[in-house]
C-alpha cells in the first residue's frame, strides 16, 4: 500500500498580518544567521536544476564589488508549467519579500522580475504589488529598486546566463560557464537568479525557520515543493505537495485510474513509465521543475515524443551545434522510423546522438532532450516503429 | 598574474597563465584539439563545440576552447567519449551541409571538409537537413557571396564584422533549425551597410563566403583576339600568392607571378606599383596644399587628411561619417588611377583601341571588385577596370593554367606603366603607405631624406592598432617656409574598428593629427580580404616582413624617383593636381546611408 501524497500548506499560507512583516523581522538578525538559515534548511531552486540556494547566496555576498543584482526568473515556459503564475497572482508579496531579504543579504540595491511575455496580464497587479512594497522597504531603510522586466517568448531564456544576455538587449543566448552569473552576471556584475518559488520559499523558511522547514520532504529534498499538474487527470491544477512520493503514490492519487506514463520534470524531465511507478521517486535528480503530465493508455506516446521534439527543433536558440542540428534529427528520425524509411535500428542510433547532445550541448536545453527522448524510446519503443 | 595555474592534460602537467583555455594549455604541450568556431583574431564563442575534451570529474564534456584552465584539472583530450562526441558533431554539421565538395570554391582549404575527412563522416550518417531555402546563393554583392547552403553557424563572419570592423552587416538571425547568419531584413548583400572588405570571407571555415569570382571573364577576353588583356598586380599580392601555391607563408613570388601571367596570354602584366607611386606624388601635393591652405591662407581645410586607397574604407566612412567626407584625399586608389590611365595614356601611347582594351586588376581585396564597378570610375570613357580579381582568384587561375609555377623563371613587368619603387611596394604593409608619403614629402619640403636609417621609419610599421608618429620639418627649402619647424603628426589605423576611434576623435574635434592613413583590413593589403586563407597575425607579420624585404632590394625606394612617373608628367599629366589629373585620377565621394 503506497502512502498518499501528503499536502502541504506552506507556500500558499496566508500572509503574516502585517505587510512585509518577514522580511522587517529577518532584518533584525544578522545577515550571517540568515544565510545559516537557508543552507541548514536545504532548500534547493525550484527551478529545475536544483542549486542550493543558501549557498548561492552565500557566494553572492562574497562577491567583491558595490554592485550586485537580484533577478527572479519568472520566464515560466517549460511545457506543462504554471505553477509560477499561481504564485505570482496569489502570493506575489512572498516572492518580492524573498528577492527583498535576498537583496539585504547580498548587499544588491536592484532588483528585476524577468516575466516571460505571455504573462503580461499580471504586470498590473504586480506592479501594485511592488508600490506596497516600496512604502515598507523605505519604512526600514532597505534600499532595494524593484522592477519587472517582460521577456520576448523565448524558452531558452528561462536558462539563467540566456535571460542575462536577454536583459542585456542581445539575442537570448545561452553563456559560456564559467564565469558564473553570480561571478559576472547582469552588465558583467554579480547577479544572483532564483526562480520565483525559490524567492517565495526562501521567504518562508525565514518566517517558519529551518527546523520546521525541514520537517517535510526526504534527506535530499527538503520542504515543499509546487507541482503543475496537467493532462489525463480528473484534477489537475497547481498542488503543494511534500517531496519524496513515488510516481506511484502520484499517479493513483491524481491520475483516472488508467495512467500509462507520468512526464515528471516537463519536457526536460523523464517519462516514467508504469513498470516504473514504484521505484521512481518524483524529485530525484534534482528534477524539481514542477512540471507533471499524465498520460493514460489512449495515447500515443509517438505523438508525445514528436510534440517534445518539435518544439526543442523550434526553441533551441541555434548557436551550438548538437542542440540546433541535433533536435532536427531526433525529430526526422523519429519520423523515418514510423514511416519505415528508416529501420527500427535507427532509433539505436538515435539514442547514442542524445547522449552525445547530453555530454556537448552548451546548455541544459540541449543537454536534457536526452531524458525524455531516451526514456520514450526506450520504454515504448514499439510504439515508435508501429 | 603570470604563470600561476597548473593542470593536467593527457598525463602531462602544464602550468599557463590566469586565463589561458584549455585549447590553448593544449597546444602549448603540443596537442591539437579540432575546432571550428575558433579563431584566434576573434572572441570565444564555444558553439559549434568540436573541441570537446573530458574534464575528470565532470559529468558533461568541456568545451575546451570557451573554459579557462584551472588549478588541478585533470583534462583528457582523448578518448572512445570524446571521439564519439566528436564524430557526431561533424556528423551533424555535415547533415546540415550543402557537401558539393567537388565543385565548391574552397574545397581542400575548407575546415570542415579536412575535419570531415580526419574522422571519417559522411553524409550518409545522418539525413540531410539542409533547408531548400538556404541553397539560393546571394549574389547580388559585387564583392561578396554568401551562400548559406555551406554555412556551418559558427559565427566566425559575425564576429569579424562585429569585432574587427564595427559594422555588423552580419547577424544571428531566427532561431532553433531556422537559425542562420543573415543581413538586416534580410536584405541582399548589395542592399545593406556592408563595406565590402571581405574579412568575414577569411574568417569563413567553409565555403559560405566567397568572394565575386570573374575569372571565366577573363578567361573569355584573353581567349578573345579582339581584345588587348592588361593585367596590374597590387604589392601585397606578390607576398602572399606563394600561399595558393605550395610555398610558405611569407615567400615573394613577384618574377614567377609575372611569368605566369604572360604565360597565361595577359598581353601586357604590369604594375599597380606605378600609380601607387603616383598618388604618393598626387596625394602628397593635396596635403602639402591643405596644410598650406591652413598655415599660410588661415583657411578652413579639413585636417587631418586621410588616405583613400582604401575601399573597403571609403564605403565605411561614406556609411559611418557622411559629414566628414572632406577629411579624404580625392585621389582614387591606385587602382582606379591605373584603370584611368590604361584607357587614356596607356591607349595612346601604344596605340591600342581603348575600346578593345580588357583591364584587369589582381588585388588582395574583396572591395576593389565593389570600386570597379562604382559609376564614379568611369572617367577615361569607359569602364575603367573592368574585372578586379582577388589572390585567391588569381592562385586558381594559375592552377587552371597548367603551368608548373615553382619552375617558372623570372620575369619582370612589362612597360609602360609596370616600373615600380620600394616605396609603392609598401603599400600593401599598415603604415606603408605613410611611409611612401614621408620618404617622399620630406624630400620635397628639405631637400633631404628623411632622417631614419635606410629610409626605414620603423615608428609607422608593426601591427599596432593605431600607429601615431610625428616628424618636425627643418631647413625647408625656401618654397616650403611655412613649414619650418613645424611638427607634422600622423597616424595610422587599419581594421574599421580603429578607424572608428580615428574618426570619432576627429567629430569630438579633438584629433592633432595633420595626416592619417586607414587600411580596411588588419595588417593592411596584405590581410585584405582577397588574400589566401587563413589569415592569422603571424601570417600578416610573415606578408608584412616579405614587403619590406622586397622594398630593401628595389634600386630606388622613393615615389619621386620614379622614371615613368617622371615620364607621365612630363608627356601626359604636366603637373600634380593639374587638370588631367583632375580629371583621371581625382574622385569625389557620396554619402551613405546608415541602414
Amino acid at each position: 500500500m503506497t502512502q498518499k501524497p501528503k499536502k502541504v500548506d506552506i507556500i500558499f499560507s496566508p500572509y503574516s498580518v502585517a505587510p512585509y512583516q518577514i522580511l522587517k523581522d529577518t532584518m533584525k538578525r544578522s545577515k550571517e544567521e540568515v544565510i545559516a538559515e537557508l543552507v541548514s534548511s536545504g532548500l534547493r531552486g525550484r527551478g529545475g536544476a536544483g542549486f542550493p540556494t543558501g549557498m548561492k547566496w552565500k557566494f553572492a555576498t562574497e562577491q567583491k564589488g558595490s554592485v550586485k543584482y537580484v533577478i527572479c526568473n519568472a520566464d515560466e515556459g517549460e511545457p506543462g508549467t504554471f505553477k509560477d503564475r499561481k504564485l505570482l497572482m496569489s502570493v506575489p508579496r512572498k516572492v518580492i519579500s524573498g528577492m527583498a531579504i535576498c537583496a539585504w543579504v547580498t548587499g544588491s540595491t536592484e532588483g528585476f522580475i524577468y516575466l516571460r511575455r505571455e504573462y503580461k496580464y499580471l504586470v498590473n497587479d504586480l506592479q501594485k504589488e511592488i508600490d506596497i512594497f516600496k512604502q515598507h522597504s523605505k519604512e526600514v531603510g532597505l534600499n532595494f529598486n524593484l522592477q519587472i522586466f517582460l521577456g520576448a517568448g523565448a524558452y531558452v531564456c528561462g536558462e539563467e546566463t540566456a535571460l542575462i544576455e536577454s536583459m542585456e538587449g542581445k539575442r537570448g543566448e545561452p553563456r559560456n560557464k564559467p564565469p558564473y552569473p553570480i561571478q559576472d552576471g547582469f552588465l558583467g556584475k554579480p547577479t544572483v537568479v532564483n526562480n520565483v518559488e525559490t524567492f517565495a520559499s526562501a521567504s518562508m523558511v525565514c518566517r517558519i525557520g529551518a527546523t520546521e522547514y525541514k520537517k517535510f520532504g526526504t534527506a535530499d529534498q527538503r520542504g515543499s515543493k509546487l507541482f503543475s499538474i496537467s493532462g489525463d487527470s480528473p484534477k489537475e491544477g497547481v498542488f503543494e505537495l511534500e517531496l519524496g512520493m513515488s510516481v506511484e503514490a502520484f499517479a493513483n492519487e491524481f491520475g483516472d485510474g488508467d495512467t500509462k506514463a507520468v512526464q515528471v520534470g516537463g519536457v526536460a524531465g523523464f517519462c516514467v513509465p508504469r513498470k516504473d511507478f514504484a521505484k521512481a521517486i518524483i524529485g530525484d535528480g534534482n528534477t524539481t521543475g514542477g512540471s507533471t503530465m499524465i498520460f493514460n493508455s489512449s495515447r500515443s506516446m509517438y505523438r508525445v515524443l514528436h510534440n517534445y521534439l518539435d518544439f526543442y527543433a523550434e526553441e533551441s536558440c541555434g548557436q551550438c551545434t548538437p542542440c540546433r542540428i541535433g533536435c532536427q534529427q531526433l525529430l526526422k528520425g523519429i519520423e523515418a522510423v514510423k514511416k519505415g524509411e528508416k529501420p527500427a535500428e535507427y532509433l539505436d542510433q538515435l539514442l547514442k546522438l542524445s547522449e552525445s547532445m547530453r555530454l556537448t550541448s552548451k546548455c541544459g536545453l540541449g543537454q536534457s532532450v536526452t531524458n525524455s527522448f531516451s526514456s520514450i524510446v526506450t520504454n515504448f519503443r514499439e510504439e515508435m516503429i508501429f | 598574474m603570470a604563470n600561476n595555474i597548473t593542470l593536467t592534460i593527457d598525463g602531462h602537467q602544464v602550468t599557463v597563465d590566469h586565463g589561458t583555455s584549455i585549447l590553448d594549455a593544449a597546444k602549448k604541450i603540443n596537442i591539437k584539439i579540432p575546432t571550428l568556431c575558433h579563431h584566434e583574431d576573434l572572441c570565444v564563442a564555444g558553439n559549434c563545440r568540436i573541441c570537446v575534451v573530458e574534464q575528470v570529474g565532470k559529468q558533461t564534456l568541456t568545451a575546451s576552447c570557451a573554459t579557462p584552465a584551472d588549478n588541478g584539472m585533470i583534462i583528457l583530450t582523448s578518448s572512445p567519449k570524446i571521439r564519439r562526441a566528436r564524430k557526431d558533431i561533424m556528423a551533424l554539421l555535415v547533415s546540415e551541409h550543402n557537401t558539393q565538395c567537388t565543385t565548391c570554391y574552397r574545397s581542400t582549404n575548407c575546415e570542415l571538409q579536412i575535419l570531415s575527412a580526419e574522422y571519417n563522416v559522411d553524409n550518409s550518417i545522418y539525413m540531410s537537413v539542409l533547408k531548400d531555402g538556404d541553397c539560393k546563393i546571394d549574389k547580388a554583392s559585387w564583392s561578396v557571396e554568401k551562400d548559406n547552403s555551406k554555412c556551418i553557424r559558427c559565427q566566425r563572419c559575425v564576429r569579424t564584422c562585429a569585432e574587427i570592423q564595427h559594422v555588423n552587416a552580419l547577424a544571428v538571425t531566427e532561431r532553433g533549425k531556422d537559425m542562420k547568419i543573415s543581413t538586416f531584413m534580410h536584405l541582399p548583400m548589395n542592399e545593406i551597410v556592408c563595406t565590402n572588405c571581405g574579412q568575414c570571407i577569411t574568417h569563413c571555415p567553409t565555403g559560405a563566403l566567397t568572394e565575386r569570382r570573374y575569372y571565366d571573364e577573363i578567361w573569355a577576353a584573353i581567349d578573345d583576339p579582339k581584345k588587348h588583356v592588361i593585367i596590374n598586380t597590387a604589392p601585397a599580392v606578390r607576398v602572399a600568392l606563394g600561399e595558393m601555391l605550395g610555398y610558405p607563408v611569407g615567400t615573394r613570388v613577384t618574377g614567377k607571378m609575372v611569368t605566369a601571367l604572360k604565360q597565361m596570354g595577359f598581353n601586357s602584366v604590369l604594375d599597380t606599383d606605378f600609380t601607387a607611386d603616383l598618388t604618393i606624388i598626387e596625394e602628397g601635393t593635396e596635403l602639402l596644399g591643405r596644410l598650406k591652405d591652413a598655415l599660410v591662407h588661415k583657411k578652413q581645410v579639413s585636417l587631418p587628411m586621410i588616405t583613400s586607397c582604401s575601399p573597403g574604407w571609403i564605403k565605411f566612412i561614406e556609411h559611418m561619417y557622411p559629414e566628414h567626407l572632406g577629411h579624404l584625399s580625392s585621389c582614387k586608389s591606385p587602382q582606379q588611377m591605373f584603370g584611368a590611365l590604361a584607357k587614356t595614356y596607356y591607349a595612346e601611347k601604344m596605340g591600342i583601341d581603348p575600346a578593345s582594351i580588357v583591364s584587369v586588376a589582381a588585388m588582395p581585396c574583396a572591395a576593389k571588385k565593389f570600386e570597379a564597378n562604382r559609376p564614379e570610375m568611369r572617367d577615361s570613357g569607359f569602364q575603367d577596370i573592368d574585372a578586379g580579381l582577388t589572390t585567391r582568384e588569381l592562385g586558381y587561375m594559375i592552377k587552371q593554367s597548367g603551368l608548373n609555377f615553382q619552375d617558372l623563371e623570372n620575369n619582370s613587368f612589362d612597360t609602360i606603366m609596370g616600373e615600380s619603387t620600394g616605396a609603392a611596394v609598401i603599400f600593401g604593409a599598415t603604415g606603408g603607405v605613410m611611409e611612401a608619403a614621408l620618404r617622399t614629402a620630406y624630400f620635397l619640403i628639405t631637400g633631404r631624406n628623411v632622417p631614419f636609417e635606410n629610409l626605414n621609419i620603423m615608428p609607422v610599421r608593426g601591427l599596432e592598432g593605431i600607429k601615431a608618429a610625428s616628424i618636425k620639418f627643418e631647413k625647408c627649402l625656401p618654397e616650403y617656409s611655412f613649414l619650418e619647424g613645424v611638427e607634422a603628426k600622423v597616424a595610422i589605423a587599419h581594421g574599421l574598428k580603429n578607424a572608428r576611434v580615428i574618426m570619432d576623435q576627429i567629430v569630438a574635434g579633438t584629433s592633432p593629427y595633420h595626416f592619417v592613413e586607414v587600411m580596411a583590413c588588419p595588417g593592411g593589403c596584405i590581410g585584405g580580404g582577397g588574400q589566401p586563407i587563413p589569415t592569422t597575425n603571424e601570417i600578416r607579420q610573415k606578408r608584412i616582413d616579405a614587403t619590406y624585404a622586397e622594398d630593401m632590394g628595389k634600386p630606388i625606394r622613393m615615389s619621386h624617383e620614379n622614371p615613368e612617373v617622371a615620364q607621365i608628367y612630363a608627356e601626359y599629366l604636366k603637373v600634380p593636381l593639374g587638370e588631367k589629373s583632375h580629371h583621371l585620377l581625382h574622385t569625389k565621394y557620396r554619402k551613405r546611408n546608415r541602414y
